[in-house]
Parts: structure tokens; sequence; C-alpha cells
């Protein structure tokens, strides 16, 4: 019942007494001891500056990269289309099937190493410039700041009561979110469904239940993730969030608050000389907290909640250059650094992460390049262990299932091997469609030898007559009489 | 179910559901001498404090959600013992509904070809296709993948019938299923004379044997044998009774293969498929199986997998 807070920091515990929120929260109730705590509302102020400049840049990519990709063509079809009643996933010139699955498992064990990687380099990149949560939430409170104006005018709309124009900005701001969400869900569900045939069926209300489904499931998630839910997502939902504390060391960037520079915290005057009364370059505007879209204090010290988003950097590098104070009283920093203590950014976890990616990224690339479209299953007929011909010779019979993952269609040639052993009964040519399987009965003949085992190993090959370097050897076994028959 | 192991069921299903929420409200707040929200739960793990984290209402609201949805659910579904359900779902229903779906799917398909005759579908690829994928999921079992048999399942491909060629023959053999009977002959013909009867069976089919032999056999053979499997050996499509002259055998062509037929005699069933498959499927099926006698089998399969659609 009780998620348990880790933090790396002795002095977390302390941040409780000075959290605004928990203060607020215990103060409204302090008789009543609850354990299923009531969300507090986060009111995040608009903020500008470099590392906003950056994250925007990153969300128009990636953003635009969704949405833009699934109207790309390659070859007469969609670029990229996930198949999946067909088994097929197509990714520009390649179809994987499902028998790839190995090349996913290769790419989510990358995907892992470039998060460690990352996140020992310079701690929550993804959380703060790449992760879709990140990105769609940003684009939800752009549009609440469209309708319902800034900070204050948001925390005043909900206080107050409820009028017209209050309903109409409501209105407004939920119509807003649910004509993105529904652009995004429909986008993501044309990665499975071809986009271009989706959109009209949409229009001519054609789609069956599940598809309806589908598309409201996944334009209604993105709602009441990036509408409702936001940080609750990051706090309490991402496995992420939980376990990235564990990729951390003292050599980690990590957006720090430099206590030693900025306490004694303090209002003042810009004139004022605040070394001279003891003051620290603190002015305790409270900005660093209105910025932070997951309500923290970053004066706290690292905490898990923060998504490394750089707002309070930015806002605070503001406040300083307003005061004629030097930036970076918030900043990216390590904890060596901040304690006086040399930082080595170039240390045996990183370099031993970066090897393994580099490993890992070139093995998948050769893999990837070395890939041959197509794949034979053998089926042995199994009722019927083996069949003694005419002239007596021993006969088995096999399916061959001939998959060709290529895009364009193959004419395909059987051989037997050991060619001098076996005899093959068969078409000598099979043509295949592109993504199409052919079952291919096939008969092996050998004559029985006196001192032949009763199993012995038989491999069929499988090459494209049209480009040779479409070839698959699969293995099997022929079976005959312990004793020859006289 | 039985009365007592349906009220099991529901008493620990309800019982279950009433434990989750009785954790959820004794879970609603601390107790004296706990560590209140927020604090630390004690023990020092490396520097790292676990604190007592109230859990966020709404994820309790996931819980509750949880326990209403398994609430309806057995209302609406068969899950408390014996109670069946406001929806009456059934997962026999379920299937017929499915067949149902599919048969409105794929039935105009199929009663297409069910209006074409045999021979006609026999040289058409796509039909073909259908017919070879029926098969192996039907007959290959017996018959064999590339539907040459075996010992005492017929070679389909070779042209020979015992119940004859033509397209309705062989409908009718997968509709209706055969019968074939050999009767034992052990007592009929006598033990001593078996050795020339089947000397003179050999030689029909024009094999090595002694011709005192085979000529001592020849009369027994025409009283007992011809029958069924007429004067000149060859057979009688009515009867299932095979040609001997053609050297093929079912059981085999050896003297002790064939002796073993004649004393023991020899009975294979083709079982009827009309009510396992249907007609319309078996009309596809007998034209893949008139296709394999009619053309070069390799042929055939070329054709085959090049019509082979994507899925």
């Amino acid at each position: 019942m009780t998620p348990a807070r880790t933090t790396a920091h002795a002095h977390a515990p302390q941040r409780t007494a000075a959290h605004p929120r928990t203060a607020h929260a215990n103060a409204s109730h302090p008789e009543e001891i609850q354990l299923y705590a009531k969300r507090e509302a986060i009111y995040q102020k608009e903020v500008q500056g470099p590392f906003q400049r950056l994250r925007a840049v990153t969300l128009f990519v990636l953003a635009g990269v969704f949405l833009v990709t699934p109207w790309l063509t390659w070859g007469g079809r969609q670029a990229v289309w996930f198949d999946v009643p067909a088994r097929k996933f197509h990714l520009f010139g390649l179809t994987f099937w499902p028998q790839d699955f190995i090349f996913l498992s290769w790419l989510l064990i990358i995907a892992a190493f470039s998060l460690f990687f990352f996140t020992a380099l310079a701690g929550r990149l993804w959380c703060g410039y790449g992760c879709p949560q990140t990105i769609w939430t940003k684009c939800f409170m752009w549009i609440e700041w469209l309708t319902e104006g800034d900070r204050n005018q948001r925390m005043r709309l909900d206080r107050g009561p409820w009028t017209r124009q209050k309903l109409r900005r409501k209105a407004a701001k939920h119509a807003g979110w649910l004509a993105l969400a529904c652009v995004v869900g429909t986008t993501f569900v044309g990665y499975f469904l071809p986009i271009r045939e989706l959109l009209p069926r949409i229009a001519g209300l054609q789609l069956d239940a599940g598809e309806w489904v589908f598309l409201a499931i996944a334009s209604l998630a993105l709602y009441a993730d990036a509408g409702w839910m936001r940080e609750q997502i990051c706090t309490y939902a991402c496995p992420y969030a939980r376990f990235q504390g564990a990729m951390f060391d003292q050599s980690t960037l990590t957006i720090f608050y430099d206590g030693g520079r900025g306490e004694p915290r303090g209002h003042r005057a810009k004139s004022f000389d605040h070394r001279a009364k003891g003051l620290g370059d603190c002015i305790d505007c409270g900005l660093c907290l209105h910025v932070c879209p997951t309500g923290i204090d970053i004066r706290d010290g690292t905490q898990y909640e923060c998504i490394g988003c750089a707002a309070c950097i930015d806002v605070c590098d503001q406040v300083m250059t307003d005061m004629g104070y030097a930036k970076g009283l918030v900043r990216y920093a390590t904890e060596d650094g901040l304690a006086g203590r040399g930082t080595h950014i170039l240390r045996p976890r990183l370099v031993g992460y970066a090897a393994v990616l580099t490993v890992m990224i070139t093995l998948f690339t050769i893999a990837l390049w070395r890939r041959v479209p197509l794949a034979v299953d053998v089926l042995r007929d199994r009722a019927r262990l083996y069949r003694e011909t005419r002239d007596g010779a021993i006969e088995n019979v096999y399916t061959l299932k001939i998959m060709n993952k290529d895009q364009r269609a193959h004419a395909f040639s059987i051989a037997v091997e050991p060619a001098d052993a076996f005899v093959l009964d068969g078409p000598q040519a099979v043509q295949v469609a592109a993504g199409a399987i052919a079952d291919v009965p096939v008969r092996v003949r050998r004559m029985p030898a006196p001192d032949q085992a009763p199993t012995v190993p038989v491999a069929f090959s499988v090459q494209s007559t049209d480009a040779p370097a479409l070839a698959v050897r699969e293995e099997s076994r022929f079976l005959a009489p312990r004793r020859p028959a006289a | 179910m039985t009365a007592g192991w349906s009220w099991y069921v529901i008493i620990l299903t309800l019982g279950a559901i009433l434990a989750c929420v009785l954790l959820l409200v004794w879970a609603r707040t601390t107790r004296a001498g706990e560590p209140g929200p927020n604090e630390t739960l004690g023990g020092d793990f490396d520097g790292i404090d676990e604190l007592n984290t109230p859990l966020p209402r709404w994820w309790l609201g996931l819980f509750v959600g949880s326990i209403v949805f398994a609430l309806g659910y057995l209302v609406l579904y068969p899950g408390l013992g014996r109670f069946p359900g406001l929806l009456g779902w059934t997962s026999s229903g379920q299937h017929a509904r499915a067949v149902e779906e599919a048969q409105r799917t794929y039935g105009p398909i199929y009663a297409r070809y069910a209006a074409m005759p045999i021979d006609e579908l026999a040289s058409d690829p796509a039909a073909v296709a259908i017919g070879q994928r029926l098969f192996a999921n039907n007959c290959s079992t017996c018959h064999g993948s590339d539907a040459r048999g075996g010992v005492g399942y017929p070679n389909l491909a070779d042209g020979i019938w015992k119940w004859g060629g033509t397209p309705d023959h062989i409908e009718k053999s997968i509709l209706d299923g055969r019968d074939g009977l050999m009767p034992p002959f052990a007592a009929a013909v006598g033990e001593e004379n078996i050795p020339a009867v089947v000397a003179y069976v050999q030689s029909l089919s024009g094999r090595q044997v002694a011709p005192a032999l085979a000529a001592a056999g020849e009369a027994k053979f025409k009283t007992v044998c011809v029958a069924c499997h007429g004067m000149d050996g060859k057979g009688n499509i009515a009867l299932g009774a095979p040609d001997l002259t053609d050297d093929d055998w079912l059981y085999g062509g050896s003297a002790e293969a064939i002796g073993e037929g004649l004393r023991k005699g020899r009975h294979g069933i083709m079982p009827a498929h009309r009510d396992l498959l249907g007609v319309e499927r078996a009309h596809l099926i007998a034209a893949y199986v008139y296709s394999l006698s009619k053309q070069d089998g390799a042929q055939t399969a070329q054709q085959v997998s090049s019509a082979t659609p994507a899925r």
C-alpha cells in the first residue's frame, strides 16, 4: 500500500517539512492521518530559455517524425506498417516476420543499454527531451496555456466559481485536448492499419467494432495521460523513474541547486549587498517551484520525481541575470563537482556501457545486413515413417514450407544433400509470391544399404534461381527400416 | 458441478473480493505507533530511507474500479459456481457464432466452387490451392502429404483407382467412404493351394514365377477369386476389387503379402467425410485429388505454390 520513496540524499527526509505541497496538505487535515493522498494540482509557469528551446526542437523533430512516418510510401505500400493480422512488420525495404523476433530483442537490448549509458552520463535525458509522455504533455500544456491563460490566470480560474466564461475556457481546453488526442491516436493506429485507407474509413464510419475500440483507446489514453495524469505517470507508474537512481553515481551530470552558493536564501533588493549581510545567491523567489512540471523544489536536492526538464535552470538563470549575479545557481553539475572534488566523466562504468552499446549496435547492423529474407521449415510426414517403393528403395515424405520474406516474388530450386546418397522427387523449381508461403510436398529416396543406420541426417537446400544470395539450408532426418528389406 | 462445489467456488470468489475491500479499508490510515505519511519506515539501506509514502488517491480508484469490474463481470458472465450470468454467454455459443461468421465470409467462395464441375476446378489454380490445404489438414495423415499413400492406404496420384477414378467416383469416395473387404479364404482355397494361387496372381502382373505353380493355381483362382476380381483379374470398381494385373499392390506385392491377404483377408475403410467436411469442401478436395492423377505432380505443386495467397 505504501510504495517506497527512495532518494540518494541523506537530507531528503527533511524536505517534506519544507515542501509546500505536503505542508499545505498537513495543515488542512491536521487531525486525520490519510494514507490515500489527494493529488495536489500543479500549475506550471511558462518559461523560456536555451534548454526549453532545445526541448522545443526535440519535440518538433520527434513528434513530426511520429506524425509523418505513416504517410510515407515504399514500393506501393505504407513504408512503416505493422500488419499484425498478417504477422508482417514492414520497415521500408525490410519485412520482418514473427521468426525475426530476435531482431526486436536486440533492438530492445540496444535501447536498454543506451538508456543506461545516457542515464549514467547525464541523468534523465530521455525523460526531459525524448519521452513521448513529456512531449505530448508539453503540447497539452500549450493548449491549456492558449485556452486558460498563464499560471496565475489558471489558478484564479480553478478557484473561482463556475461562470459562463470559465465554462467556455474549460470547454475550449478539453476540445483542444481531444482534437490533438484524436490526431495522435489516429496516427498511432495508422501504424497498424494503413492510414491512407483508415482516414476515409473513419470518415465513412466503416470501421468494425474492434477497430473503433482500438482508435478510442489510443486517443482517450493520450487524452487522459497528457491532459490529466501527467506527472502522476512519471512519479508513480513509470518503472524507469524507479530504477534510474541505481544508474546514477557521483559523476553523473544532473540538475543540481548549488546550495553552497545559494544558501542562506532570502529576499533582498537588487541593490542590496547580500554577501555583506551573510546571504547566499538564492533570492527565494520560488520561480523554480512554479516552473516545475512535477511540483518539486529542486533546492531540496536530487529527487526521483525530477524528470530533468531543466525548466528551473532556465528560469533561475533569468533571475540571476536580472539580479546581476552569475548564472548557474541551478545547473547541470555532478555531485563530485559540487563537493569540490574532481569529476571524471570518462569513468569505467560509462566506458563499459559505451563499449557494450557499440558492440551491440555493430552486431545488430551486421546481422541485419546479412539477414536472408527466406525461411524454410521441413516437416516430415509422421503418420508413416517410411515407404518402400516397388523397386525396393526407401522413401520418406517431407513438406517444405518455403517462406519468401522478400518484397519480390522469387523462383526457388530445391536440392537434397548429400546429393550422392539421396534422390529428390518433387518440383525442381517453385515460384513463390512476395510474402507468401509455399507448401511443397517432396519425396526423398535412397536404396537400402546393409550398414545403414535406421536414421540418418538429410538436408534440403533451397536457393532462389533469380537471386542466388537467397539461400537456406535446413536439416531433417531420413528414416529407414532397421533391417533393410530382403 | 455439484451444489457443494458451486458454493465452494462462490464463497471463495466473493470472499477474495471482500478481502480486497477490507484490505483497502484497513490500509486507509496509520495506527498508533506507526510512522506517519512521508515518515521513515526505519532501517538504513546504504544511506537510503524508505518512507511511508501515501498511495495516490487515483491509484486507489484503480483498485476500486477493479473490484467493481470483477463484480460486474460475475453478474454478467459465468464465474460464480453454477450461476450462468445474465448475458447467458457460453464458450460453445461463442464457437457457434464464430463458425457462423466464418460461414458468412467463406460460404460464398465455397458456394461458387461447389457450382463448378470437378474437372473444371482441377485446372483452376486457386481452387486447387484450397483443395491442397484441405487435403493437408484432413487427408494427409493416411494418404501422405504427397497423396502417394503407403501400405494399406491407396496412392491417389498414380492414376490407379480401386473404386473408379472419374470425378464422380472420387467425390463419392470422399463423401460416403468406402469399405474395401477381401474375405479370408484360407478354408475355401485350402492351405495347400495357396502358394499356387499366389503364384498365379503374381503372374497376372507379369512377375517372374514358376510357370507350373502358376498354372496349378489358375483353376482355383477361376472358381473362387473371379467372383470379384473378374475372369481376367482386372477387378471391379463397383466392389472395390483391385486390378491384379497392374503390379500395383495396396498391401505389398511379395508372395508373403499376397498369401497373407488370401489367407486372412484384408479390410480397408475409407471413412465417410460428408458430415466431417461438408459437401462443398469435399468437392474441392475431390478436385485436388483429381488434378493429381490428371497432371504431372511436380507441375501441379508448382502451380499451387505460386497461387498461395499472402496469408
